[in-house]
């Protein structure tokens, strides 16, 4: 096991009555996917919210690398590297699939108070977006507004948000959802590549395709980590088939 | 600085929390309700003090002239919502505070073109025209006194009417879920056009009542809505209880504001500057009071929802 | 731990399809077009020795420039401000107060007045831009009708401050009895000062349109398009906003401070939400996010106020059943309607 990326450790948060996060400790180490499964509901978006940042938790701390990020914003840990996708796309429907895209490239470079030279035309900025684009094998649809998209292809422009950021750590929320076969087969494959370079925490309901992607499990029900290691250890955790897998 | 001026404008000052609570609970429940934002509210104030004015005039009877009053900014209300709000929902608040803008030049010129710029004569009924004496020995207005009582007893009805009655019960739930009243079969078109008339109606008894104290004339209205505003955004968008609050708190301030604030500066300023300088401030104390109320908590202090 | 490098494996190609082009030439007719009726008609009105004309160009590109400030933050920046009156008010008090003690040789808090037009526009831009820093500091901490409202009390709480000030007019307002100068030009001729005024116009378009084409540019309209993505992407959206907040608060000011001038009078009402709301009514009028919106807008308006005004004295009945008429059924104003509709990047 690579070291340790991303540390989540005793995260806790509660909603009034409702303890949507009980003390969840889990750990991203380089070139590594760790899945994170579990029923609806068992609190997998708050989760994921809190480590992103756009949810403050009651409790707990993370570590992105050596360093403590629990008391920064999104923002300030998209730029050090924390990229993240939504589980319902979450972009600028009137803009371009580059310009979506491009935003994450300019942060990188910088303070965006720069007045002056247009962005249309900047290659720092346009180059990276279109890599990105590329990799996603989205570069045919960089001018096409991101309203005339199907869902399967925003979740794609989702994830190219997330790479042009040059992450140290990807949050993937059902990168898989409403993707046909085809889709999914091509974002698996991905995904086996690019975890060499960048580790993905990734949430998933496809379960085929955790179960292939996933060097690592853990099993979320209602906030708590109930299990927790590889595949087929998970497959035949008995507390794990009644919680969530069923037969 | 008197014990019995004091008194005296502590009235004041509920009375004037009084009023602006009937502006701002129509204000809040339409935007808590339908998610829409008036500016046209003070145009209601207007036509309910206009139309009390007029009958009160030809009929003698300032009950018939208010009873008309309220029923003719209901009306106003309802037509109003039919022709133009029942398009704003669910548009953008921009669009919303446009067309409404628009609907207040509407009202305001259309009623200087019928009724000129000089003031209509309203006064209140013989009945309620005699003082009382108030603790101290002065005497304050029994009319003043009676629009406090009119305030506090629509605030009980709409309390009773929210919490107890079955229009309440479908405010409430429109209030929390739109989408879902119409799924549970409640006409939603004919919820949203009542309510908007209700605001409207609590906006001309206001404009009727306090009409007869100060004039009836275009523009009346404008000075409250501003004020209706400042008590629902401290209050907190779309909270009945909030709207008391801030009206009671906004009307004492604004009122003690004015007679306390050059007394203070007067300990320690020349009387002239005093006076200039308290009546600046006491001016600007309300949207001070705003201003540091919504750093602390950007929602008002009762935050509802949207 | 390295970070993936995403090398590109060819430059991007330039995208020059018909359709974007045919469309840009449409928009930018048009543009020219006004600029030119903006330039030319009151160029006829003084060889034709019509002063009025001119002053009335005057009027409608400060009042375009006003509208133009707001439209960066309405339309551009996505942020409702319905209190930037109290920047023109203040642009123009600036313009009166530094006048004022000019012609009477007083100080002001220890400061002399001056009545050189280049030092009053500096002081009104930075004044305008501090007063919009501590509201926006505030205000852009809500959102929706809350900050509609909270901007609108800010305006109202300068308005009052002003109207009580007894030394300079309160109520009454502060004439200026000799326009401000300006070194080299004749500021007292009708046409050299609306030249000054469609330079300032000119400036603020050039200045908009080059702001929202670069990095800031691209971040404001994401702020104003889905703040959660801009935040994703490493962007913090309250300081870009605040930023666009203090620079569309400097451009209104700075045409406040030229109308004081036009007027030779600084009126009170200068500060009214009225007029608020009228900038408010402009920028939709001619298209709310269009970079020449507030021109057709403030072309229209003026236009309708002094033809229908000098029909009628409730013209502003008839400006609201067509301004009601533009937000219900025509909301893509003028320029919508002259141009099309706006494709983005």
């Amino acid at each position: 096991m690579g070291e340790r990326v991303l540390s989540i450790s005793g995260m806790s948060k509660r909603f009034g009555a409702l303890q949507a996060t009980q003390d969840v400790s889990l750990h991203l180490h380089a070139g590594e996917i760790h899945a994170l499964i579990g029923p609806n509901g068992a609190g997998k978006s708050t989760l994921i919210a809190q480590i992103a940042g756009s949810l403050k938790p009651d409790a707990g701390e993370i570590r992105l690398g050596e360093r403590d990020i629990t008391a920064l914003g999104v923002a300030r840990r998209a730029r050090l590297g924390l990229g993240r996708s939504f589980q319902v796309s979450c972009l600028a429907e009137p803009l371009s699939v580059l310009r979506n895209v491009m935003i994450g490239a300019q942060a990188l470079q910088g303070h965006s108070f720069r007045f002056w030279r247009p962005v249309d035309s900047d290659p720092r900025l346009l180059a990276p977006a279109h890599a990105a684009l590329e990799r996603m094998h989205l570069a045919h649809r960089a001018d096409t507004p991101v309203a005339a998209l199907s869902h399967g292809e925003r979740r794609q422009v989702e994830v190219a948000c997330a790479l042009v950021l040059e992450p140290q750590a990807l949050l993937l929320d059902e990168p898989m959802a409403g993707l046909g076969p085809e889709g999914s087969a091509r974002l698996t494959e991905l995904l086996e590549t690019l975890k060499h370079e960048v580790p993905i925490l990734l949430i998933e309901h496809d379960m085929d395709a955790v179960f292939r992607l996933a060097d690592r499990i853990s099993v979320l029900v209602a906030g708590r980590v109930i299990a927790h290691g590889d595949g087929p250890t998970i497959r035949r955790d008995p507390r794990v088939r009644d919680a969530y897998l069923g037969d | 600085m008197s014990v019995t001026l004091l008194i005296e404008q502590l009235i004041n000052g509920l009375q004037l929390g009084t009023m602006l609570f009937l502006m701002a609970s129509g204000l809040t429940l339409v935007f808590g309700v339908m998610g829409l934002i008036n500016l046209a509210h003070g145009s209601f104030y207007m036509v309910g003090a206009y139309v009390t004015a007029l009958t009160t005039a030809s009929t003698g009877s300032f009950l018939l002239g208010l009873a008309a009053g309220v029923l003719a900014a209901a009306a106003a209300g309802a037509i109003v919502e039919l022709l133009v709000i029942r398009r704003l929902y669910g548009r953008q608040h921009l669009d919303q505070v446009l067309a409404t803008f628009a609907l207040i030049l509407i009202f305001s010129e259309g009623t200087r073109w019928l009724f000129g710029s000089s003031p209509l004569w309203l006064s209140p009924p013989e009945a309620l025209s005699g003082s009382v004496a108030l603790p101290g020995g002065a005497r304050y207005p029994v009319y003043r006194l009676v629009i406090i009582a009119v305030g506090v007893a629509v605030a009980a009805g709409l309390y009773l009417l929210i919490a107890h009655t079955r229009l309440g019960m479908r405010i409430r739930a429109g209030e929390s879920d739109r989408e879902m009243i119409g799924a549970l079969g409640v006409n939603i078109r004919r919820l949203y056009t009542l309510v908007f008339a209700l605001g409207a109606a609590l906006a001309g008894l206001a404009g009727s009542l306090v009409g007869a104290l100060q004039a009836v004339q275009v523009g009346m209205g404008e000075p409250v809505l501003i004020l209706a505003f400042v008590v629902i955004v401290i209050g907190g968008i779309g909270s009945i209880k909030g709207a008391l609050l801030g009206a009671l708190l906004v009307g004492l301030v604004e009122t003690l504001g004015r007679v306390l604030l050059p007394a203070l500066f007067g300990q320690f300023m020349a009387p002239s500057e005093a006076a200039g300088a308290g009546t600046a401030l006491a001016a600007m104390l309300i949207y001070i009071l705003m201003a540091v109320i919504l750093a602390f908590k950007p929602q008002g202090l009762f935050a509802a929802h949207d | 731990m390295t970070r993936p490098h995403l090398s590109p494996p060819h430059s991007p190609a330039a995208a020059t399809p018909a359709g974007p082009r045919r469309w840009l030439d449409r928009q930018r007719l048009v543009h020219s077009a006004l600029l030119a009726l903006m330039l030319l008609a009151p160029v006829a009105a003084h060889l034709l020795g019509e002063v009025y004309y001119v002053n009335l160009a005057s009027r409608i590109a400060l009042v375009a420039m006003a509208a133009v400030g707001l439209n960066l933050a309405i339309g551009f920046g996505g942020m409702i401000s319905f209190g930037h009156a109290a920047y023109f008010g203040l642009g123009g008090y600036v313009a009166g107060i530094s006048a004022y003690h000019a012609f009477d040789g007083s100080l002001m808090m220890g400061l002399p007045g001056s009545d050189d037009m280049r030092v009053i526009w500096l002081a009104a831009v930075l004044l305008c831009g501090l007063l919009a820093l501590a509201i926006g500091a505030i205000s852009l901490r809500t959102t929706g009708v809350y900050f509609i409202m909270i901007t609108l009390a800010f305006a109202q709480m300068v308005y009052y401050f002003a109207t009580s000030w007894p030394d300079y007019g309160g109520e009454d307002g502060l004439p200026i009895y000799l326009r401000n100068s300006l070194p080299g030009v004749d500021t007292q001729d009708a046409l050299s000062f609306f030249l000054i005024c469609f330079a300032g116009l000119v400036l603020s378009l050039a200045l908009t349109s080059r702001l929202m084409k670069s990095r800031f540019g691209a971040a404001l309209t994401m702020a104003r398009l889905n703040e959660t993505r801009l935040a994703t992407a490493g962007i913090s959206p309250f300081p870009i906003r605040l930023v666009a907040f203090v620079i569309s608060a400097m451009i209104t000011g700075l045409a406040g401070a030229l109308y004081a001038d036009l007027n030779g009078f600084v009126s009170p009402s200068m500060l009214s939400w009225h007029l608020s709301g009228e900038l408010m009514v402009i920028v939709i009028l001619g298209g709310v996010g269009r970079l020449f919106g507030p021109l057709a807008g403030a072309i229209l308006f003026v236009m309708m106020e002094t033809l229908l005004g000098g029909l009628t004295e409730y013209w502003t009945f008839f400006l609201g059943l067509v301004l009601l008429g533009v937000v219900l059924f025509a909301r893509q104003g003028v320029i919508g309607w002259l141009a099309g509709s706006e494709r983005h990047g």
